[in-house]
C-alpha cells in the first residue's frame, strides 16, 4: 500500500520490499536442488505466505506444510464448551480474546450465546478482564487464557495482580499450550513430512531459542526461528534451504532484530510462578506431554474450572473432518472433500476453518477460488 | 500422537441475529439476498444501488434511507449526527443526485443527556446547512434505559438527478478506470481506538465528510460517470465485490496504489485488521472511461476531499459471477471475497 502521513511503524515497508523478495526469491532458486518439506510453525507465518502468495514464488522443489501454531484451531473441543458452560451463568462477564467467539463448541459458539444475551465481551489483554473485575464487584468476571507462549506472560501478570489485590470475582480459564512439545510430537510421529522447521518468531520472543537446540541435534533437523512479514520468511526460508542443501542442521535465528537468544527472562519467570506444565490435548492432534500450561496449586481460588466445577466437562471430539491431517501437515486444505462446500467460515467444520490464522480459513480466503 | 484423533464439531446454523449479520460481510449478503430481498423484491430494489432512482413526473428523483448506531456517539472527526447526514448524502450521491430533503427520526434512550442530544441535532443541523439541504421532516421515540445505545438516528433522503446523468451498477464497462478519493480505513480504526479505550498515541480522525458536493463537481466538469459507490461498512474489498457480483465484471485493483495513512497502517497491522475491509465515512470508488481518467483525477484534485485521489484498478472483463482481483506488491494476485462477518481482533 501506498502509505500517507508521519512515519508510523517502522520496519513494515522494508520487511515488504518487492525487490528485496525478489532478490531473496532468486537466490532460493538457486541454492535448490531438490524437494524439502518445511513446516512454519506459526499460523501468523502461514497467514502472511497465503496473503502474500509467498508460496507461489517458490521453486516447485519447496512444498511448505503449514504447522498447528494457530492457538485458536488447537485449543481442544472441551475447553470451549467449558467456556460456553462458564459464560451462559448469569452473574458472569466472560472476557475472551476476539477470534475465539466463532470457535464451535458441541452446539454453539461464544457469538452465538452473546446473541442470546450473555454478557461476553472482547478484551485485547487479561489485564482488561481485570479492570473490568475491578469496576463490576457483583459480577463474577472470567478470562478466558488461551495461546502459545506470547500471550502466557500477560494471562499469569493477571492472575498474579488478581491474587495480589485479592480479588475475589475474579477468575480464569487457561488453555495455554507450550510450542517445543508439539514440534517434538510431531518429529517422533512415524507420519512425520517435516524436514525443516521455521520457528515461531513471537514465541520466541519471549521464549528465546535455546530450547530449539536439542531438539535440532536430536532430529539432525534446521530450525529457523523466523519473522512474519514475506522478507523474513522468505529469508527464513533461503537459511533453511540453505543447511538442508549443505546437509546441515542447527538453530539460526533469522527473526534477530526481535529474538534473542534467552528472551524475555522476567515474562519467563512470571510464567514459572503462576504456570505448571501439564499434559495438554491439542484439537486434531490429541493429548501431547508437557505441552499445556495449568494455573498451579496457588492460584486455586482463581482458577474458572474449579469456581464453576467444569473440570468434568471431557468432551469427546466427534470424527467428521481432517484438520488434524492438516496441522500435521499430511494433507493441504483444498485436498479435503469438505473444504469450501461443507466446510465454511460460517459453517466451520473445523478450527482450522474458524481462525483467520487457521490454514483452512487462510486458503478458503485467498486461494478458493483456486480450488472450487 | 499414536492416538491420534482426527475430528471436528458438527456445523453451526444461526437461529439467532448476530453481530455479523449486520457486519457488510458474507453473512449481511445472505440475510439480505435469502429474507429481506425476496420478500420486497421489485424492479427498483433489485437494482442493489446505493439509492433507488424514481422517475415522478418526468423528473429523476434518488431515495435513500440508512441508520445509525455507532458507539462512541462523539468521536475524533464527528460524531453520529454528522455521520446520520454525511451517510445519507453521500448514498444520494453515489447515485449522482443533487441532494434536497433528509428526514430525520431519533430513537433515544431513557436517561440520555439532553445537552448531549442538544449537541447532535446541532451538528445535523450544521451539516445539513453546509451541504445546501433541508431537513423537513422526523419522529422522535424514547425506549426503556437499557434498550438503546444512548441514541439511534435514521435519516431518508431525496436527490434530484439530471437527466443526462445515469450512475448505476448497471452502467459500468469493461476498461473503466476505477479511482477512490482518498486514503481508506480511517473511520474504521478511528472509532475502534475510541471504543476500545485503547491508549493508541495516535491523531487518527474519521474521515466522516459529505462527498455531495465533491461528486456535483465532477458531474459540472462533464465527467462521463459510469458508477460510484461509498465504501462504508464491509471497505473498499466489500463495496467493490458487491459492484462486480451486480454488474457481472472482473475487476482487478493494484496494492500498491492503495493510499493509507502511515497511523492507520499501524493500528491495522496491532490489531490484525486488514484495512480493505476497515469502514470509511469520506471514501468513495469512481468507475469512469479510460480516456476520462486524467480529466476525473484534475476535477477531484481541485476539491478539499479529492486531494488524495488516485487511480487504484480498472474493469478487466465481464465475469458471469464478478469477481475483484489484487495485485499484490509481491507481483502476485489473489481473488477478494467477502468476509464472513466483522473481522476480530486475533489473540497475538
Amino acid at each position: 500500500m501506498r502509505r500517507t502521513g508521519e512515519a508510523g511503524l517502522n520496519y513494515l515497508d522494508e520487511f515488504r520490499d518487492p525487490a528485496t523478495a525478489k532478490k531473496i526469491t532468486a537466490a532460493i532458486k538457486s541454492i535448490t536442488t531438490q524437494p524439502w518439506n518445511i513446516m512454519e510453525v506459526c499460523g501468523g507465518q502461514t497467514h502472511s505466505i497465503i496473503k502474500y502468495g509467498i508460496d507461489q514464488l517458490l521453486p516447485d522443489e519447496i512444498n511448505l506444510i503449514h504447522g498447528p501454531g494457530c492457538p485458536v484451531c488447537v485449543t481442544p473441543l472441551a475447553y470451549i464448551d467449558k467456556a460456553l458452560a462458564i459464560a451462559a451463568q448469569p452473574e458472569v462477564i466472560f472476557c475472551s480474546f476476539g477470534d475465539m467467539l466463532r470457535v464451535p463448541g458441541s452446539h454453539h459458539d461464544l457469538l452465538s450465546l452473546k446473541a442470546q444475551g450473555a454478557d461476553i465481551r472482547i478484551v485485547y489483554s487479561p489485564l482488561d478482564a481485570l479492570n473490568i473485575a475491578q469496576a463490576n464487584p457483583g459480577k463474577q468476571v472470567v478470562f478466558f487464557g488461551v495461546g502459545f507462549e506470547t500471550t502466557a506472560p500477560t494471562t499469569a501478570l493477571a492472575a498474579y495482580q488478581a491474587k495480589q489485590q485479592k480479588l475475589n470475582n475474579f477468575s480464569l480459564l487457561i488453555c495455554h499450550v507450550r510450542v517445543p512439545p508439539v514440534m517434538q510430537a510431531l518429529l517422533d510421529s512415524p507420519d512425520n513430512q517435516v524436514q525443516g522447521f521455521l520457528g515461531a518468531g513471537h514465541v520466541c520472543s519471549i521464549m528465546g531459542y535455546h530450547e530449539y537446540l536439542p531438539l535440532s541435534a536430536q532430529h539432525k533437523i534446521p530450525i529457523v526461528i523466523t519473522g512474519f512479514e514475506p522478507v523474513d520468511i522468505l529469508h527464513g526460508l533461503y537459511l533453511c534451504i540453505k543447511q538442508l542443501e549443505e546437509n546441515r542442521y542447527q538453530v539460526e535465528n533469522e527473526y534477530s532484530r526481535v529474538v534473542k537468544e534467552q528472551g524475555n527472562q522476567s515474562a519467563q519467570q512470571l510464567i514459572s510462578q503462576v504456570f505448571d506444565i501439564v499434559n495438554q490435548s491439542w484439537r486434531g492432534l490429541g493429548e501431547i506431554a508437557d505441552s499445556g500450561l495449568a494455573l498451579n496449586a496457588d492460584y486455586d481460588d482463581w482458577n474458572a474450572e474449579q469456581r464453576f466445577a467444569v473440570a468434568a466437562i471431557n468432551t469427546q471430539e466427534p470424527a467428521a473432518c481432517r484438520s488434524g491431517e492438516v496441522l500435521q501437515g499430511l494433507i493441504k486444505p483444498a485436498q479435503c472433500a469438505e473444504f469450501g462446500t461443507t466446510c465454511t467460515p460460517e459453517h466451520p467444520l473445523g478450527a482450522t476453518m474458524v481462525s483467520s490464522e487457521g490454514a483452512c480459513a487462510a486458503y478458503y480466503r485467498y486461494r478458493r477460488h483456486q480450488h472450487v | 500422537m499414536s492416538d491420534l484423533k482426527l475430528n471436528c464439531p458438527l456445523p453451526l446454523q444461526y437461529e439467532q441475529i448476530v453481530m455479523a449479520h449486520g457486519g457488510g460481510g458474507r453473512l449481511m449478503q445472505q440475510l439480505l439476498d435469502s429474507i429481506i430481498q425476496p420478500v420486497f423484491s421489485n424492479p427498483l430494489l433489485n437494482q442493489k444501488h446505493d439509492s433507488a432512482v424514481l422517475n415522478v413526473n418526468g423528473s429523476k428523483l434518488a431515495f435513500t434511507t440508512d441508520s445509525y448506531v455507532v458507539k462512541p456517539l462523539f468521536f475524533s472527526g464527528g460524531d453520529i449526527g454528522k455521520m446520520a447526514v454525511c451517510g445519507t448524502l453521500n448514498d444520494l450521491a453515489m447515485s449522482g443526485a443533487k441532494p434536497l430533503y433528509l428526514s430525520c427520526a431519533l430513537i433515544i434512550e431513557e436517561g440520555f443527556a439532553i445537552k448531549d442530544l442538544q449537541r447532535i441535532v446541532e451538528s445535523m443541523q450544521h451539516t445539513a446547512q453546509q451541504a445546501g439541504v433541508l431537513i423537513v421532516t422526523g419522529d422522535t421515540k424514547v425506549v426503556d434505559h437499557g434498550s438503546g445505545d444512548g441514541v439511534y438516528i435514521n435519516t431518508a433522503g431525496i436527490g434530484i438527478i439530471d437527466a443526462n446523468v445515469n450512475v448505476s451498477p448497471a452502467d459500468i464497462q469493461v476498461g473503466d478506470s476505477i479511482i477512490i478519493n482518498s486514503d481508506i480505513a480511517r473511520h474504521g480504526i478511528a472509532i475502534m481506538l475510541e471504543r476500545e479505550g485503547m491508549n493508541f498515541d495516535s491523531s487518527i480522525a474519521s474521515d466522516c465528510a459529505d462527498l455531495s458536493g465533491l461528486v456535483l463537481d465532477l458531474i459540472q466538469a462533464g465527467i462521463e460517470i459510469h458508477c460510484m459507490r461509498d465504501l462504508t461498512r464491509g471497505g473498499l474489498a466489500s463495496g467493490l465485490i458487491e459492484l462486480a457480483a451486480t454488474s457481472h465484471h472482473a475487476i482487478e485493483i493494484n496494492e500498491t496504489a492503495l493510499p493509507i495513512h502511515q497511523d492507520v497502517s499501524s493500528a491495522c497491522e496491532i490489531l490484525g485488521f486488514d484495512p480493505l475491509y476497515i469502514a470509511n465515512e469520506g471514501c468513495f470508488a469512481l468507475f469512469v472511461p479510460e480516456a476520462q481518467t486524467a480529466q476525473a483525477l484534475s476535477a477531484l484534485h481541485r476539491h478539499p476531499l479529492g486531494k488524495q485521489a488516485c487511480q487504484i484498478g480498472k474493469v478487466k472483463a465481464t465475469h458471469p459471477r464478478g469477481t475483484v482481483t489484487l495485485q499484490t506488491a509481491m507481483g502476485i494476485s489473489r481473488v477478494l471475497d467477502l468476509l464472513s462477518g466483522e473481522q476480530l481482533p486475533r489473540i497475538c
